[in-house]
């Protein structure tokens, strides 16, 4: 077993404190979940029996939301006491956990997806116990119980933002800069002029500072999405320019003599050998570009925008002290940021498989 | 077949020129096996690469089938074997066989065709559908053999094929070449550092020796054309052997 040993010595202690500590100053959900821990500690601390831990830090959690509300604002050292307990014990059957090597292949699967959840799990009913349990003010981080309700209210406006900002500046914005950065960079691959010409233009555009940019294309393509796809083009313009100039330098001088010995014409040598080999660095740009592009748009919202869109609601909920709502969008971003960026990592296998780093 | 006269090759590097080929003149006649072998630097690459057209010359004339050697690549005359396989990782086997077919723009079902008959060539059937990097260094080597061939050209242009692998698989596909070129009559121009590899390829052994690169002595290799490995311990052959040692010492090749 990998697991450093402090852990499990650490959370006995921790348990006995919380369970005397919860019985000094009542509070019946706390004082269950302090013999469960103390169980679930003393079978760690003997056996290796991390399945029974990892549930009885479960059950414990369990408990102690529930025995929030008694609690809130106003915890006790038993309440805090269960609370390390219960974060020690997950901590411990998770390292175990990660660390065993099953030998059916099914378990393997299950233990890949089991293990970031329970993780993500974990931090988000640490998350909900500490802002709770020690009344931290909403205005400053509100619970994920709070940010869910939150989320679940407001779908209808949700998906508007979403549709606003993603589905139309996103989408529009990335597919165009990809595209532009990927021919500009196949033209200034072709031509030495335009390595001295368009290539110093390039990287001055990448130098220009979103804030300083996104007013000025709200001026001169108007309120609505249109202005923030433009952004987006500048955004993801150049990162995909470069990584694709040097894909297209990807290819080694006995690649190139293949070529030759074929008499291969540049569109032949591009379309069969540079542009495979330019794959990987292009997939490189556009998972890069996947989050910068979404960033992009929601900043470009802050500088005019109609009543909808992710960055509008950000820039008004927080005005308005709504910091659940700003919490919210933060959440839907990251989700759709993560999934668009899923995507083209899956479609990149697809394509890259022969590259040494996806080979079996 | 190939025809030098004269020629030289300067590379002008930041250390001053380097006379990679001085004076060379070399005749090559149709269905011939020539090795040229020397020690590292004696040009002997370079010269292949300038019949290749990959390299040219400063100075001195040469032609190919009786043009020069860029008419020649045009006219896709030759095929050339490079030292590493050069195979293509996203293509399979078959695929990069098809890849000189598809880029001189033969019909699908030929392709295919040419494909099955020359992976069968080099003893590669069963592996169409293998990638490049499923297959052992042999097995890739003699992948781009069979691409070489693939378009069947007259000519063959071989540069260290064998070079990176080991002894066994090397004798191997020493005899699977020398079988291939007996039944097939190409011209091979074969680039080595093995005397024993030359010896019992080639009809002729060029031997270079370096600073400048130049043409030592030209050996004419006589041994029946059927050859076999224990060819190898006959006096005949290791006569021949001795004598390209010999020539390889006079030109200085092993002084350092």
């Amino acid at each position: 077993m990998t697991l450093p040993p402090p852990l499990a010595g650490l959370a006995l202690p921790a348990a006995v404190v919380g369970t005397i500590g919860a019985v000094a100053a009542p509070g019946f959900g706390v004082v269950l979940a302090g013999l469960a821990l103390l169980a679930s500690a003393l079978w760690a601390a003997t056996r290796r029996g991390y399945w029974v831990e990892g549930f009885g830090a479960l059950v414990a959690a369990a408990l102690l939301l529930r025995a929030l509300p008694a609690v809130a604002d106003d915890a006790g050292i038993g309440f805090w006491g269960c609370v390390l307990a219960a974060w020690l014990l997950a901590w411990h059957a998770t390292t175990t956990l990660s660390a065993w090597q099953p030998r059916a292949a099914w378990l393997g699967r299950l233990q890949a997806v089991l293990v970031p959840l329970l993780f993500g799990l974990w931090l988000l009913v640490l998350w909900e116990l500490i802002v709770r349990g020690a009344g931290v003010p909403s205005i400053l981080l509100p619970a994920p119980s709070a940010i869910g309700a939150r989320i679940a209210g407001s779908l209808p406006i949700l998906w508007a933002d979403f549709q606003q900002t993603y589905l139309r500046a996103v989408l529009t914005g990335y597919a165009i800069g990809c595209s532009v950065g990927f021919v500009a960079a196949l033209l200034i691959d072709r031509s030495p002029f335009l390595t001295r010409g368009l290539l110093p233009v390039g990287n001055m555009v990448s130098a220009l500072p979103i804030i300083g940019t996104a007013p000025i294309m709200v001026m001169w393509f108007g309120f609505d999405w249109h202005s923030k796809a433009a952004v987006v083009v500048v955004m993801t313009f150049f990162p995909m320019m470069v990584n694709t100039l040097a894909g297209l330098k990807a290819a080694s001088r006995i690649d190139h003599d293949l070529m030759q010995t074929y008499a291969a014409s540049y569109g032949q040598t591009l379309w069969k050998m540079r542009l495979p080999l330019a794959m990987p660095f292009v997939f490189n740009a556009l998972k890069i570009n996947s989050t910068l592009a979404l960033i992009g748009a929601i900043v470009a919202e802050f500088f005019g925008s109609p009543t909808v869109g992710m960055g509008f609601r950000i820039s008004t909920e927080i005005g308005r002290m709504n910091i659940d709502m700003v919490w919210a969008q933060i959440t839907m971003a990251a989700v759709v940021g993560s999934a668009s960026y899923g995507l083209i990592a899956l479609i990149e296998r697809g394509t890259t498989f022969w590259h040494p780093s996806y080979r079996r | 077949m190939i025809d030098a006269r004269g020629l030289s090759l300067v590379f002008q590097t930041a250390d001053g020129p380097v006379h990679a080929l001085a004076d060379v003149d070399l005749a090559i006649e149709r269905h011939a096996f020539v090795s040229l072998i020397g020690p590292s630097g004696c040009g002997k690459t370079t010269l292949l690469r300038v019949i290749a057209d990959l390299e040219q010359p400063t100075a001195g004339s040469i032609t190919v089938e009786g043009v020069t050697p860029e008419a020649a690549r045009l006219a896709r005359a030759y095929g050339y074997v490079f030292q590493a396989p050069a195979l293509y990782p996203w293509r399979t086997v078959a695929k990069n066989v098809a890849l000189p077919l598809e880029i001189m723009g033969l019909p699908r079902a030929e392709r295919m065709e040419r494909v099955k008959r020359n992976l069968a060539l080099v003893n590669l059937e069963g592996f169409e559908r293998k990638y490049p990097w499923q297959l052992s260094g042999g097995m890739q080597q003699r992948a781009s053999i069979a691409r070489a061939l693939t378009f069947d050209p007259d000519l063959l242009l071989m540069d260290e094929p064998f070079g990176a692998l080991d002894e066994i698989v090397r004798d191997h596909l020493n005899l699977q070449l020398h079988g291939l070129w007996h039944r097939t009559k190409k011209t091979v121009v074969f680039v080595t550092h093995s005397i024993l590899e030359a010896v019992f390829l080639s009809t002729k052994i060029v031997v270079m020796s370096p600073r400048p690169g130049r043409i030592h002595d030209v050996i004419a290799c006589d041994l029946p054309r059927e050859r076999t490995l224990e060819l190898r311990e006959t006096p005949e052959f290791l006569a021949i052997a001795q004598r390209v040692r010999d020539g390889l010492k006079a030109g200085h090749a092993y002084v350092d």
